[in-house]
């Protein structure tokens, strides 16, 4: 059990700054899952926590103590890889007990551990085998009862569910989060993956271009996005966002050909901003209802439970998820309804969230 | 899957085979199937027919003390030059691999000895190693005649020895670098995170998985510490002193071109032949049990 500090730690290689000062707390025995697309950094960070890479600036400190010039080994850190990284000439017994090998346990205290992770994860019948000979989700289990079997402080997961096919990668998931159940071991997960950081994590850390966008729990990510880019990275589809500027007692949108009319509470005129609406917000009603912006259909994409629908609102692509069974033809009319609770405002400058919109006319007028 | 070639017509994949087929008919087997008569037969010096002895060139090569002193010096000289050049080039390799200081220049400049003529850098290490006035005539002044390559056996051996090995470390160097580079980083940081050092992730994860490598290139440095040999010894040492450095290849090529027994050292050609096949396949089926190939 171990708390896990990082103080405005920077990662630069040469003259190639990757990480720029990121601050987190990690709780003793919290899931914290670390978020954000490819080169974003999240992976240097997470290898920087595991002593795999150096710290260019700032400090880590697991346990209070400060772990900078520390070995992998030194911090009690147990890491799986993305590929597994299993030794590839040891069987799957010597795999998970290779660490206690090396500390120095004896043989048969050893071989009762492995036995002991190996029914934990139902490896029991497969400790005799080579990596080569197992399928993609035993591997990934071994990697596991390799990190297990050290009773490490702090597990670290470096994207370990990308390399298996989507059914196995869901039941992993929940074996993931059952261990973390039963062990409550500090942990830092790193995805790409939106949909396992939002199931994995206690707190959720998304991160962009070397900076941490936004720290909370998956509801908060998901309700209240910190900026634009959290706000269209997290959900699937994508928040719709469409450009506005602020006018004497509203907003006029998509270069002014429609309305919103809402306090626009200390922002001057004239200021850009960016309204965002998540797909799952937004009601299908009839063409032509008041309050209701009139659409165009694009495309509808069945997933079975429900549908997206696409549809051109004056040129701008804008996206409708509905479980409701209506089935629009594409090119007929659809009216768009939003509730004022459901947009989100972003600066068109910084991308940061704005505050200071107060829906004070429930629906938007056109 | 693999892709492979295939021709509609028979006869046009032998016409691509024929080139090939006739260089290794007339490079190879031929000459090792005049070999093979010459060894049975009893050639005239001045030409004038073969008369057929069986195996008696056989019976009196391998009943002669100098021929055993020979394969006795080449298996020193096999063993210690394999050893030293394979050792030399790993642990250069395994330096490089963990991106010393350096390891940029070694990585070019490694390679280069493969490419020097064996004369060439004889010539070169004869020099060097000079008793009256190489780099080691400064141990002469200490210790005056201590070394010289010309009078003592010993100190000869250690000549080519050293010159044979300078060659191959080049060679076995770029065949480990490639085989350290081909072990997923990953597997050492795996191995770093549980808990193993530099010096036993060396020996618990890299070197095993680089045995195919290492097989390879013990197959490859005997076989070659058996033939490569000659032009250092000729040029270093001419075999002596008192045919201390007289290695199997030397002695085929002493024995027929200047001894002008032709027979004789077509026999001693077949033996090396078979030794080194022999070697080759003790090495398969006793070494290669303990190689992992991923």
């Amino acid at each position: 059990m171990a708390s896990i500090t990082i103080r405005d730690v920077k990662k630069s290689y040469a003259k190639l700054q990757i990480v720029h000062g990121v601050d987190l707390d990690i709780a003793s025995g919290e899931f914290v899952v670390i978020l954000g697309p490819s080169g974003c950094g999240k992976s240097t960070l997470l290898r920087m926590i595991a002593g795999l890479e150096e710290i260019s600036g700032g400090e880590i400190a697991i346990d209070g103590t400060v772990v900078n010039k520390l070995e992998p080994r030194e911090r009690g850190c147990a890491m799986v890889f993305q590929n597994y990284a299993l030794y590839p000439h040891m069987s799957v017994a010597q795999n998970i007990g290779y660490s206690l090998k090396v500390a120095g346990v004896p043989a048969a205290e050893r071989q009762l551990r492995v036995q002991a992770v190996a029914r934990t994860l139902e490896l029991e019948h497969l400790l005799d085998r080579k990596p080569m000979a197992l399928s993609g989700g035993q591997r990934q289990r071994v990697a596991m009862g390799r990190a297990m079997i050290r009773e490490p402080k702090v597990f670290l997961f470096d994207e370990p569910l990308s390399n298996l096919d989507a059914k196995l990668r869901v039941q992993m998931r929940s074996e993931i989060r059952k261990l973390h159940r039963r062990l409550n071991a500090t942990s830092v997960f790193v995805t790409h993956d939106q949909v396992e950081a939002m199931t994995l994590a206690d707190r959720l850390v998304v991160m962009n271009g070397g900076r941490v966008e936004q720290v909370g729990t998956p509801a908060q990510i998901y309700s209240r996005p910190a900026s634009r880019f959290v706000a269209t990275f997290v959900g699937a589809p994508a928040m719709n966002i469409l450009e506005g500027t602020v006018d004497l007692d509203g907003l006029s949108l998509l270069g002014g050909s429609r309305r919103l009319a809402m306090a626009r509470a200390g922002l001057p005129v004239g200021t850009k901003v960016a309204m965002g609406i998540r797909p799952e917000a937004v009601r299908l009603v009839a063409p032509g209802t008041a309050g209701a912006l009139d659409a165009t259909v694009d495309l509808v994409e069945e997933l079975g439970a429900g549908r997206v629908i696409y549809v051109d609102l004056d040129g701008a692509s804008f996206s409708v998820m509905t479980s409701e069974a209506v089935h629009p033809e594409p090119g007929s009319a659809v009216g768009l309804k939003i509730s004022p609770e459901d947009m989100h405002f972003f600066s068109s400058d910084t991308g940061t969230r704005l505050e200071v919109f107060k829906a004070s006319v429930p629906e938007p007028a056109l | 899957m693999e892709k492979r070639v295939t021709f509609g017509s028979w006869t046009i994949g032998i016409l691509f085979a024929v080139p090939q087929l006739l260089l290794i008919f007339t490079f190879f087997y031929w000459p090792a199937g005049q070999a093979v008569y010459w060894s049975l037969t009893l050639q005239q010096p001045w030409g004038g027919g073969n008369v057929w002895v069986g195996l008696d060139n056989f019976r009196s090569i391998l009943s002669n003390a100098d021929y055993w002193n020979s394969i006795t010096a080449s298996l020193v000289f096999a063993a210690i030059s394999t050893g030293l050049a394979m050792f030399v080039a790993l642990v250069l390799a395994a330096l490089t691999d963990r991106q010393l200081a350096g390891s940029r220049f070694y990585r070019v400049v490694l390679i280069w000895p493969y490419g020097i003529a064996a004369p060439a850098l004889a010539l070169a290490f004869r020099f060097i190693l000079a008793p009256e006035a190489g780099f080691l005539s400064v141990i002469n002044r200490m210790w005056p005649g201590i070394w010289d390559p010309g009078l003592d056996g010993a100190d000869a051996m250690a000549s080519i020895i050293v010159a044979f090995s300078w060659k191959y470390v080049g060679y076995n160097f770029i065949f480990f670098l490639a085989a350290f580079q081909a072990i997923p980083r990953s597997l050492i940081e795996a191995a770093a995170m549980d808990g193993s050092g530099v010096v036993r992730r060396f020996w618990d994860i890299q070197f095993p998985l680089i045995t195919p490598t290492i097989f390879f290139l013990l197959v490859i440095n005997i076989t070659e510490s058996f033939q490569d040999s000659f032009g250092i010894v000729d040029i270093m040492t001419s075999g002596g002193p008192a045919n201390a450095t007289n290695l199997m290849v030397y002695k085929i090529y002493s024995d027929g071109f200047k001894g002008l027994d032709f027979s004789g050292a077509a026999a001693q050609s077949i033996i090396l032949m078979v030794l080194i096949i022999v070697l080759t396949i003790f090495q398969f089926r006793f070494i290669e049990r303990r190689v992992h190939y991923q």
